[in-house]
């Protein structure tokens, strides 16, 4: 336990794959720390795995943006400055919300994500991922694997999941990566949310004159939401679906084609994919910043007294890699029980599409691996970017060839 | 082993029943916990104490 102040969140990674050492060390001093926000706020940060998890299933913390302090400057402070001047979280974005509005929004759609419809998809999602193979093998070699595999996939099964037309992309992918961009201002925020729910709203219209087999669809005969609820949740839904799993993808191929030996595990043994997807999720923690939750009453965590109004961020890549849960936790081991990991979060706010992005993920690295035996960085590995500016971490581009 | 599952604050996750499809299995309705043993062979008691572990929401406990 350290009764040192950390000045400001440590955010500079001095190895790509590894959490910043500053944060490393202080999880070895202990899981628990006090830290000052960027608006001067003195709140918490949780490196430790078992403090983490307690918070994310503890529902004295909330998870609503008007309560959260932000730990970093720019996209942080500048939702800060927008709810100050009066704009609110759009209805249905429940991500940002508490019991029981959350309750409501989450029951709505859990039936839609189970295990089960998720195995549904496998036949569709393996079509999806064999014409993404066509597609980059056709564009190289060499090519970026991010716009010619890691990014066409999630998004295309996201959009027929939903019922968005996939060609309609343009009017969503680029402002959805400004959202994630951690330097983008208030202004910008605003335009872009602004121009996606216009164009959600136009669907949404749309399909209640012609509906469709889809999600949207559903919610609209539902009938327990309205319009500006369902743009919310379409939001949430298509950010959330397009900028996590195709991180994942390409940020673990990146990974696995710098670690000869795990990715000789991989090619290996098909029954070590299911364990070795969980593995990447662990070691990889792309959610890298956050997320931040807000006590509503004085609740004593690990021993610490974290008062109502404080905020806590809990930093999942250094929990995930807490030797004390996770032994060894700074190694990849495609073989370690990595069950257990924080990746998808924890408590009630855990990730909806979290078995979507397994069954993805699952097919996804074992396909292009099959297809392209010979597939290495077209680049030396210092020279992939990687994107420490934006909300999800992975690599903006990964040129490969084979 | 008997399992107990509160379906009011299950928030359909599927981690039970990704873990122990023998005994644990989701609503098509909205997704919670739906249990198919109560009492499940001793055999399963390791798994299913590892799905308690990865419920995100407390939903499921034993006794």
């Amino acid at each position: 336990m350290s009764d040192l102040t950390v000045p400001a969140l440590p955010t500079v990674r001095e190895r790509p794959l590894d959490p910043p050492d500053e944060v490393a060390r202080l999880r070895q001093q202990g899981g628990v720390h006090r830290m000052t926000y960027a608006d001067g706020h003195v709140g918490w940060l949780v490196t430790g795995y078992s403090a983490a998890r307690a918070v994310l299933a503890d529902s004295r913390f909330s998870n609503r943006p008007e309560n959260m302090h932000p730990p970093i400057p720019g996209r942080f402070a500048a939702g800060k400055e927008l709810r100050e001047r009066g704009f609110q979280t759009p209805p249905g974005f429940f991500l940002r919300t508490d019991p029981p509005e959350h309750t409501r929004y989450r029951k709505l759609l859990t039936g839609q994500f189970t295990v089960r419809r998720m195995k549904l998809l496998e036949p569709r999602i393996e079509e999806i991922t064999a014409s993404a193979l066509d597609a980059l093998e056709a564009a190289g070699p060499p090519a970026d694997l991010v716009q010619d595999f890691a990014l066409p996939i999630p998004s295309l099964v996201i959009c027929e999941l939903l019922g968005v037309p996939y060609e309609d992309r343009a009017r969503f992918q680029d402002d959805s990566k400004i959202l994630v961009n951690l330097e983008t201002g208030a202004e910008e925020a605003i335009a872009a949310i602004g121009r996606v729910f216009a164009y959600l709203h136009d669907l949404i219209g749309r399909k209640r004159e012609h509906p469709a087999d889809d999600l949207i669809s559903g919610l609209i005969e539902g009938g327990e939401l309205k319009d500006d609820e369902l743009a919310g949740v379409s939001f949430l839904l298509l950010v959330a679906g397009h900028e996590t799993t195709a991180n994942m993808l390409a940020l673990g191929t990146y990974t696995l084609l710098t670690n000869p030996g795990q990715l000789a595990v991989m090619r290996g043994d098909p029954g070590a994919v299911e364990n070795a997807v969980e593995e990447l999720l662990r070691y990889l923690t792309i959610v890298h910043l956050g997320p931040i939750r807000t006590a509503i009453e004085d609740v004593e965590i690990d021993g610490h007294l974290v008062r109502a109004g404080e905020s806590v961020t809990l930093h999942l890549p250094a929990a995930n890699r807490d030797p004390d849960r996770f032994p060894g936790g700074d190694t990849l081991d495609l073989t370690r029980p990595a069950g257990g990991h924080l990746s998808f979060g924890h408590g009630i706010h855990q990730c909806l599409g979290q078995q979507l992005a397994r069954v993805e993920m699952r097919i996804a690295y074992p396909a292009l691996l099959r297809r392209l035996p010979g597939l290495r960085l077209a680049v030396p590995p210092e020279e992939v970017p990687m994107r420490s500016d934006m909300s999800i971490y992975g690599v903006h581009r990964l040129p490969v060839t084979w | 082993m008997r399992i107990n599952a509160d379906t009011s604050v299950c928030i359909g996750a599927g981690m039970c029943a990704l873990t122990v499809p023998k005994v644990f299995d989701q609503s098509e309705e909205d997704g919670t916990v739906v249990l198919l043993q109560k009492e499940p062979p001793a055999e399963l008691d390791e798994a299913v104490r590892r799905a308690v572990n990865l419920c995100p929401s407390g939903a499921i406990s034993i006794a």
